[in-house]
């Protein structure tokens, strides 16, 4: 049976509250990324000092390269119609001077500091332990939910006590241990810690309880080892909660902040999240170039968001999930 | 990074549980049995050792550490020392009165903002309901980092957009996170004004499943829809409402990011929360007894505060 309807004018007054909250919502991004495109440093033939509209009062709320661009374009094509060669090389050179301006803090970043090598650190540590989680706690998660064994309860419950524990109080401990394995100040001291979390057991056992115990049985009936059947007959089956799981582990990895800034000492291991902040605090930085590094951080969140986002509403209502 | 199971899930748990157990308990076939399943442990060694490395062994340490004066060679306990520091300093005490406040605040309008506007994305049709939701999970994925960047920006003395606005009114300008009277609540301000995305997520799964039946019921009786909504949806929403404010209450006792990016904990101690303070205590005074205390009266207080909401909340199923 379907719900009553609301009739035309409540739904466009929701929608129209929806759409202002979301506004608002949204906002702090759309500054991101309009700050980090603005124009820093602009001089028309009428001026007499450059002008930046990233601290301008009042501040701009798009990024002032677009107008002014198709404004120099339009008036470069009227002078070539004119025939006017100076002014038409002039407005040429303006609009390259935008171009340049307004993505400059992005060239600085990969240029000057060490924006690309924080990039790939925090990428491929989120890639060697989003593959490492889902290996390891699949394996787990289907023993634990399909395998009958003495202690398998206890291990179980053991596993999943530990998960009511908030990180901070392992904080110390933790570093002690990784500086007596001699990892501190590696990436082994991001990667082993993650690989340890235990949420991923939790979610996989919940989820290989679903795959039919005659699909086992038959596989083992066909002679599969044990290993051959988990490769091939659970994984499989077990996609769209390796699918959610992975990006939960992804989304926390890449976004995880307090560990590494006290294991990680040398700018050249730093993950993006750890290497704005010291960029933060280096106070050099305008708010230009800051706003670039953390669109640089965002985005590519933003494309994983996109691209799996009915993974994301699955992870949440299956298990959930806290960055 | 704290990850706890949701209320709706263990459903199946207990029957499941209930297949292993008893039966065999002699030692020889306990034995027996283990050998028969021998793969099943190597399945699951990978997990073990790093859970024992890097969580078991970590956490049973936490609690010594918290008793003893921590030293590279031969800590010494000192019993209950560290712990009567903790409750003695007035760092501490500022750190929690702080953490309560932003917690007091941040969690139950988070989770009445989610409940209000997930009611009201669930009005809408297919299409609009997704993009909505898109719209105020997207900060979310976020990582924290950027958002308390982007707002020290936003809440800048000189150029900041919030000062700019409150210039329409003739108010300001406010100097939002360079004053003690200002800052926490600047900080609580801007934590309110992140959309509690999780929340809103699972209250449309939530209120997905709620059987359209009892509506229509409810209407035959003549019940407005404000009415239903009170009296239908948002008691059978309980168990998501509980999981909701416990997930949330832990996530904001844990509070650090902004602190450490926004403010650092001042100005003075304006800001400083519990979890800033173990981390000064632990990793800039290289205290590790101290912050191993402040870290289990942490973790005791967040039970504490775990334990009652559950009680509350679950009290009249």
């Amino acid at each position: 049976m379907k719900k009553k309807p609301l009739d035309r004018l409540n739904k466009l007054i929701i929608f129209g509250l929806l759409t202002v909250f979301a506004v608002v919502s949204l906002l702090p991004l759309y500054w991101v990324f309009s700050t980090s495109l603005q124009l820093s440093s602009y001089q028309s033939q009428d001026m007499e000092r450059p002008v930046s509209y990233v601290d301008s009062n009042p501040p701009k709320m798009y990024p002032m390269g677009i107008p002014l661009y198709l404004k120099h374009w339009g008036e470069a094509r009227e002078a070539a119609k004119a025939g006017d060669a100076e002014e038409e090389a002039y407005h040429r050179d303006m609009m390259d001077h935008i171009v340049s301006n307004s993505f400059g803090s992005f060239k600085t970043l990969f240029k000057k500091h060490d924006v690309g090598k924080w990039f790939f650190n925090s990428i491929y540590i989120a890639v060697v332990v989003t593959i490492g989680i889902l290996l390891i706690d699949s394996m787990a998660g289907y023993v634990l939910a399909k395998k009958n064994f003495p202690g398998r309860n206890l291990i179980f419950w053991i596993i999943i006590s530990t998960m009511m524990i908030p990180g901070q109080v392992t904080l110390v401990p933790l570093f002690i241990m990784v500086g007596n394995l001699g990892l501190m100040d590696t990436h082994w001291a991001l990667i082993l810690p993650d690989l340890s979390m235990v949420f991923g057991v939790f979610l996989m056992r919940q989820f290989m309880y679903s795959i039919p115990d005659e699909l086992l049985e038959a596989a083992k009936m066909d002679g599969a080892s044990e290993w051959r059947t988990y490769w091939t007959v659970v994984l499989p089956l077990a996609r769209p909660g390796l699918a959610a799981l992975g990006i939960f582990t992804f989304m926390n990895v890449w976004n995880s902040f307090l560990w590494p800034i006290i294991v990680l000492n040398t700018a050249e291991l730093y993950t993006l999240p750890v290497g704005l902040k010291t960029l933060q605090d280096a106070n050099l930085a305008s708010f230009k170039l800051l706003m670039s590094g953390a669109a640089v951080a965002a985005i590519p969140m933003i494309i994983v968001f996109i691209l799996f986002q009915r993974y994301f509403v699955k992870g949440l209502t299956l298990g959930g999930v806290k960055e | 990074m704290t990850q706890i199971p949701m209320g709706a899930v263990p459903k199946k748990k207990k029957e499941k549980l209930k297949v292993v157990g008893k039966s065999n308990r002699s030692p020889k076939k306990v034995l027996h049995e283990m050998k028969r399943n021998y793969s099943a442990y190597l399945f699951l060694l990978p997990k073990l050792i790093l859970f024992t490395l890097f969580v078991a062994i970590p956490v049973v340490w936490a609690f010594v550490l918290s008793f003893q004066k921590y030293k590279i060679f031969g800590s010494e306990f000192v019993g209950f020392e560290n712990y009567i520091k903790v409750f003695e300093s007035e760092a501490f005490r500022i750190a929690l009165k702080n953490t309560l406040l932003f917690t007091v605040v941040t969690v139950p309008f988070g989770v009445i903002s989610a409940l209000v506007l997930s009611a009201l994305i669930f009005e809408l049709g297919k299409l609009s309901q997704s993009l909505f939701r898109s719209a105020f999970y997207l900060p979310t994925v976020t990582s924290m980092v950027i958002i308390a960047m982007v707002w020290r920006w936003m809440y800048n003395y000189d150029f900041g957009l919030f000062n700019y606005v409150l210039g329409w009114f003739g108010v300001g300008p406010v100097n939002w996170l360079g004053q003690s009277s200002t800052a926490l609540w600047a900080l609580i301000i801007m934590q309110c004004l992140i959309p509690f995305g999780v929340g809103i997520i699972m209250y449309l799964a939530s209120m997905g499943s709620i059987s359209q039946s009892l509506y229509e019921a409810a209407r035959m009786d003549g019940a407005s829809r404000f009415k239903q909504w009170i009296h239908i949806t948002i008691p059978l929403l309980k168990p998501t409402t509980l999981y909701l404010v416990l997930l949330s209450t832990i996530g904001s006792f844990q509070v650090f990011t902004q602190i450490i990016m926004m403010t650092g904990g001042g100005p003075g101690s304006a800001t400083e929360t519990l979890v800033h303070l173990i981390y000064k205590t632990g990793f800039r005074d290289f205290e590790f007894g101290l912050a191993g205390a402040q870290s289990v009266v942490l973790f005791v207080i967040i039970l504490i505060f775990s334990v009652i909401q559950f009680r509350v909340l679950r009290h009249d199923e």
